[in-house]
């Protein structure tokens, strides 16, 4: 009983998230829910297509000359719905069609810049936009941009969206277009530092939209500013009284990351360091935290994207190489007591490897960790989809329902162990990448 | 419906890297400047606080220790001036009782003598009375034992001679 009175939260919480997942799921796929499993094995699949298919004449499943609609009905995919869900959007998806409009900041080289909001697309089904604005569509809830030139600047309504699987060098690309008076207009992703090998690439446009994950990261910065004002406000004011409210919850905190991280690994100067380790701490961890919520204002999967850790690693490589100390350059570059062909040929090169591959490191830990997370939690809600065939049997929807609530909240649990311990980790290497740096050398 | 199955999270993208950087650079300089800073201060403080009771407390022990000690020497120095004190009565006490018996005993020895001389000084008077009276008494019988025999004038004669001779003889 004290575990359930412990841990009820928890409970709730993974227990409403199976269902909001599930709602969400449904909601995107269109698919009944399996209460009126009746009532749709009676409709044929194509009374359930968007209206924007039945407006342009393409019923659903139709090949047009540029591929599939992307409001086909094809088979449930567990991964592609778990990659979806953990990407990046221009706008937040609540409940059914209704979907949070989030400002759009856009940049296409030679036509400039271009604000405005993701409501101006008037997305609804699936966030899909029914109109192109200045060379801008939303499809899926992202924005992508028209190629040709001709739809540059105004309004455009746009009948459908297609994809079509092709192979450019060797590699399986997705083309998207967007279906405008019956032509098919190939559109652009958002520019990517991929360098291609992901399958993006510079494009036509950027994006410095404030998208789902800028949002949640606001959202975030804001709420623990706002606590912790609280609490260095209270701290100040309970001086020479005992510790009250939040500063309970908060302080234990602070003094786990000064004495158990930064001291014991960067040593007496550890104070210069302590606002950057406890700002990458609370950052990750609140995001982290954040982002195990399924709904609203939650559900973003921020520090699982690459963009993101890589911003933190980056920080962590600069501090760490500028506050670097001659003792360190010297052990990196010419190791003392070594022979010169060694140095030369083995040492120095795996040294300044190492400088590089270490923030790597740091970077990719924490996305993979974040994002696998969230794709087993999602594989695991989609367990109802695969068992109810999609939504058709209810039967087997119910017993996905069985396997998959214990499941998700069994991954739950161990994500909020996994949001604490890669925000420790982060923090903790930061601090011993920047103790090595500025390490005196031992007075033999 | 197809998803757009693009795994994208692993694609730096521009947009997301420079709010990212910008959301960061703020938080990290508005936290540390007003939250971790003050809290940092109100822990070292509370911590040197706490330090300071603690220290404190281990010097009032120990001051309690030092009185404890300083008491029970003072104890032990009372006790032992009571015992002196005591020992000092008890002597004074068989002093003064020797000195009482002594001056009893002389007193005594006074009275009795005193006493002695005064048996003696009505004795010697007694004897000195009993003399006379006996001397008294023996003239008087001598006296009528001369009234008796003298009422003859042969006797008074023979008497008178007598006595002459006596006299002679002395």
């Amino acid at each position: 009983m004290t575990f359930a009175r412990k841990y009820w939260i928890v409970l709730i919480i993974s227990g409403l998230s199976t269902f909001a997942f599930a709602q969400d799921g449904h909601e995107n796929h269109n698919h009944p829910q399996p209460a009126q499993q009746q009532d749709a094995a009676a409709h044929p699949q194509t009374a359930q297509t968007t209206g924007e298919n039945a407006e342009a004449g393409h019923p659903a499943g139709a090949h047009s000359p540029c591929g599939h609609s992307v409001n086909e009905e094809v088979p449930f995919n567990a991964g592609d719905n778990a990659v979806h869900h953990i990407a990046d959007a221009n706008a937040i998806h609540l409940l059914g069609d209704t979907y949070l409009p989030l400002p759009c900041i856009l940049y296409a080289p030679g036509h400039g810049w271009k604000f405005s909001t993701t409501s101006t697309f008037h997305a609804h089904h699936h966030g899909n936009g029914e109109v192109a604005q200045d060379g801008y569509v939303l499809v899926h809830g992202s924005i992508m941009r028209i190629q040709n030139p001709a739809y540059a600047k105004g309004e455009v309504k746009v009948d459908d969206y297609t994809h079509q699987d092709t192979t450019i060098n060797g590699k399986k690309r997705t083309l998207y277009y967007a279906v405008i008076n019956g032509e098919c207009n190939l559109l652009d992703a958002k520019t990517t530092y991929d360098g291609g090998i992901m399958g993006g690439g510079i494009t036509s446009f950027y994006d410095f939209s404030i998208t789902r994950n800028v949002f949640t990261m606001l959202l975030t910065v804001l709420i623990l500013f706002l606590v912790f004002r609280s609490v260095a406000k209270s701290a100040t004011k309970t001086h020479g009284r005992a510790p009250k409210g939040l500063q309970n919850f908060i302080e234990p905190f602070y003094t786990f990351i000064r004495d158990e991280v930064a001291k014991p690994n960067i040593g007496p100067k550890y104070e210069k360091y302590m606002p950057y380790l406890l700002s990458a701490f609370f950052f990750i961890l609140g995001l982290n935290l954040i982002g195990q919520i399924p709904f609203f204002p939650g559900g973003a999967n921020v520090t699982g994207n690459i963009s993101i850790t890589i911003v933190l690693a980056l920080l962590t490589f600069i501090i760490s190489t500028f506050s670097a100390k001659k003792h360190f350059w010297e052990h990196t570059l010419w190791m003392p007591g070594v022979p010169a062909v060694l140095k030369i040929f083995i040492l120095t090169p795996i040294e300044i490897l190492g400088i590089f591959l270490k923030p790597f490191t740091l970077l990719l830990r924490l996305f993979a960790n974040i994002t696998a997370g969230h794709i087993v939690i999602l594989s695991f809600v989609s367990l109802i989809f695969i068992f109810g065939d999609a939504g058709k049997s209810t039967n087997g929807s119910i017993a996905g329902i069985i396997a998959s609530v214990p499941l998700s909240l069994f991954m739950m649990t161990l994500e909020l162990l996994v949001a604490f311990l890669q925000a420790f980790i982060f923090t903790m290497l930061s601090a011993t990448y920047i103790g090595t740096a500025i390490e005196e050398p031992h007075h033999h | 419906m197809l998803f757009l199955a693009d795994f994208s999270v692993i694609k730096p993208e521009p947009g997301l890297l420079f709010w990212t950087t910008v959301i960061f650079l703020i938080f990290w300089y508005m936290m540390s400047r007003f939250a971790f800073k003050p809290i940092g201060e109100a822990l070292k403080k509370r911590e040197q606080d706490i330090q300071e009771a603690l220290d404190e407390a281990k010097k009032a022990r120990e001051e309690m220790a030092h009185l404890e000690a300083k008491n029970e020497q003072l104890l032990a120095e009372a006790r032992e001036e009571r015992a002196q004190m005591l020992k000092e009565a008890k002597d004074a006490k068989e002093q003064i009782i020797a000195e009482a018996k002594e001056r009893a005993n002389a007193e005594y020895k006074r009275k009795v003598e005193s006493a002695l001389h005064d048996i003696e000084n009505h004795k010697n008077a007694a004897m000195v009375e009993l003399k006379n009276k006996s001397g008294q008494l023996a003239i008087e019988i001598a006296e009528k034992i001369l009234r008796k025999e003298l009422s003859n004038k042969a006797e008074q004669e023979a008497y008178a001679k007598s006595l002459s001779d006596s006299i002679q003889l002395n």
